[in-house]
């Protein structure tokens, strides 16, 4: 029977428990945060328990993190996070990237950096952006705080497999349109639940010809359509970024050979496909409080359907017709886990280059990690958004989620490089407008959104 | 963990698709290394006016919805980020049981590990039970996997082992010990590139 790659790394690791039940699955690697770690370590603590595999078990601080002064944890209870995973690694022997250290970044944006990331591998991490390392032809989710407990106890899950599903992406994409823009179609046309019950794989040329650091800002989306598990299969993109780093294999030649028996046999292995063409596709801005309600850049925002769509446009102020040149954008964002790495802050860069941001803006901007942060450096980056006007910070989630102190006040409208515009998500009574990092800086310099691909920046 | 058999309770509908889980508990409520007290800020956003005071509007505010054993919402419950605290908080303040259209998968996951029982009802059902007047009592029968108010009988499905954990409320970590000899060959087995 023909089988996908999700369901051959799935079966490599299944310990116990038959198809259509919860099965004991093995995790090839755990990633921890400050946030949803401390009850699991807890856990350990009071039931007598140890890390069974610290050599598999990887941490950093992220969430909470302030990126102007990373030392000064105004927030008592940040620094108790804070501190508390500190202690925790050093008690169980984790290994740790702590405050300040070189590695330090959003847990998301290290594991790749690392090599700890690579084909093949089973990953979970307490955090829903886990989908991320799927770039890699892994299968890669979030798990929940008393499943990290059990990660850390046993190195295994407990999950019933889902469902497959195919995103063949083709065509050639159009100027001024990125990985962002695809992710967003897909979820603004099939909805935010579409995927939930199924790990995907995209695939088709466009994929093919994507830079790992596309792939992943596509895998990272995926658990917005509600897909726990985004996928896209290892070839000579992943092979040569993963050769060399860190925590790489030693062997590259025999690890190649293993990672290329997971790939899908053919396309009727999946249990559902969906098409994306890409070759019309425009700019995607979001108007409402789910990523799901999106619009082209150059299409009015639809009509009230439903409650929920009435509720969206009540909380961020827009009406049906309007377009999104006309929200007035005061706050901008570039970063996360979604679009916070090297080549994204280049392409805002090259937009932002010789201009300033518009007047009444505030920009900040956090590097995904802190080598992105002195690679951008080394090539000059930080000069560029410094002269433009905005905020160059230390590495974190940061206002992606606003755990810090970088929270959007109330009633601005935010453009922003991240994942998730639900009410109040980036500080209370936030209004998030998610779109491509090149969009945003062009939205930074406008005061508001344009379409990239006609108007001069 | 307790174990759940059957629920009798008072209910509260909120029938609303895509609840994220920064409704459910936002952010700035995760900041703590407990697993317990917060069921205060569930809802936060929409249960609490700017000021602090409650939103008298909000169903979870009224005097008759108090003591609500039972949650109906609509599709998709639980979507967005992977917090466990939303099924804390839901726990908390003293939910046993929602009863939605779907849920995310992570969310659902969350509940198998904490005794709060996460069951599925299509719509036309769910709108019987969200009609149900504040101080009508509706049974959540586990065993028998059925869920009854006013004469009508809503059969559920669960998956056999997660039903098994949560009527005996075992601990998952203690059951997957058991497979320690399974757990080393399997390492026993795996590749190494180095």
């Amino acid at each position: 029977m023909n089988q996908t790659m999700f369901d051959k790394i799935w079966n490599q690791h299944v310990i116990e428990g038959q198809p259509g039940e919860p099965q004991l699955i093995y995790v090839d690697l755990h990633l921890l945060h400050e946030v949803t770690s401390p009850q699991a370590f807890e856990g350990l603590r009071e039931a007598g328990r140890k890390v069974r595999r610290t050599d598999k078990t990887f941490a950093t601080m992220d969430h909470n993190v302030p990126t102007e002064d990373i030392f000064n944890v105004k927030d008592a209870i940040s620094r108790k996070q804070i501190e508390t995973l500190g202690q925790n690694a050093k008690e169980f022997g984790v290994r740790l990237a702590g405050m300040g250290d070189e590695r330090q970044g959003i847990i998301h944006v290290i594991g790749p950096q690392l090599g700890l990331t690579q084909p093949g591998m089973v990953i979970v991490c307490g955090d829903s952006h886990t989908a991320t390392h799927g770039a890699f032809g892994s299968i890669a989710f979030g798990i929940g705080t008393s499943e990290v407990e059990h990660v850390l106890a046993t190195q295994t899950i407990w999950q019933t497999k889902p469902k497959t599903m195919g995103i063949h992406v083709h065509g050639k994409m159009p100027a001024g349109v990125y990985a962002k823009d695809i992710i967003m179609g897909i979820i603004a046309r099939e909805g935010v639940a579409f995927g939930t019950g199924y790990g995907a794989e995209f695939y088709g040329d466009t994929i093919e010809a994507m830079s790992m650091e596309e792939r992943m800002t596509l895998c990272n989306m995926a658990i917005e359509g509600g897909a726990k598990m985004g996928s896209v299969r290892p070839d000579q993109t992943t092979f040569d970024y993963v050769a060399g780093r860190e925590y790489a294999p030693k062997d590259m030649a025999k690890a190649i050979a293993y990672w290329q028996q997971f790939y899908t046999d053919s396309e009727d292995a999946f249990d559902r496909i969906i098409d994306f063409d890409v070759s019309e596709l425009a700019p995607f801005v979001s108007w409402g409080t789910n990523p799901g309600m999106a619009v082209p850049i150059d299409q009015p925002f639809p009509a009230i359907k439903n409650a929920d769509d009435q509720k969206a446009y009540d909380y961020v102020g827009l009406q049906p017709g309007e377009t999104a040149d006309q929200i007035p954008i005061q706050y901008v964002f570039f970063g996360s886990c979604t679009n916070g790495r090297l080549s994204d802050l280049k392409i805002a860069a090259n937009i932002l280059k010789g201009h300033h941001i518009a007047d009444g803006v505030t920009a900040l901007v956090v590097p995904g990690s802190r080598t992105i942060k002195h690679e951008a450096e080394k090539l000059g980056i930080d000069q560029i958004f410094k002269a433009a006007g905005c905020d160059w910070r230390e590495p974190g989630c940061s206002a992606c989620l606003g755990m810090n102190p970088d929270q959007v006040p109330a009633g601005m409208h935010c453009a922003s490089t991240s994942n998730r515009n639900f009410e109040g998500r980036q500080g209370a009574g936030s209004k998030t407008h998610l779109a491509s990092p090149a969009m945003v800086a062009a939205a930074a310099i406008h005061g508001h959104f344009i379409d990239i691909r006609k108007e001069a920046i | 963990m307790e174990p759940i058999t059957v629920i009798n309770g008072t209910s509260v509908p909120l029938m609303k698709d895509n609840i994220d889980t920064d409704q459910l508990i936002p952010k700035q409520f995760l900041k703590n290394i407990l697993k317990v007290g917060y069921g205060q800020h569930l809802f936060y956003d929409w249960r609490y006016q700017e000021n602090g005071q409650p939103n008298p509007d909000f169903i979870l505010n009224r005097p008759d919805r108090q003591g609500a054993s039972i949650l109906v919402v609509g599709d998709n419950f639980g979507c967005g980020s992977s917090r466990e605290h939303a099924v804390w908080a839901l726990k908390d303040y003293g939910f046993k049981v929602v009863i939605a259209g779907g849920y995310s998968d992570i969310f659902y996951m969350n509940s198998t590990k904490n005794g709060f029982l996460a069951i599925i009802l299509p719509k036309e059902q769910r709108d019987i039970l969200a009609a149900a007047p504040a101080d009508a009592v509706i049974t959540v029968d586990l065993p028998n996997q059925v869920v009854e108010y006013d004469g009508y009988r809503f059969e559920f499905d669960i998956d056999p082992l997660w039903k098994h954990k949560f009527v005996n409320g075992l601990d998952d970590i203690a059951i997957t010990m058991g497979y320690e000899d399974e757990i080393e060959a399997y390492e026993a087995r795996m590749p190494s590139f180095n």
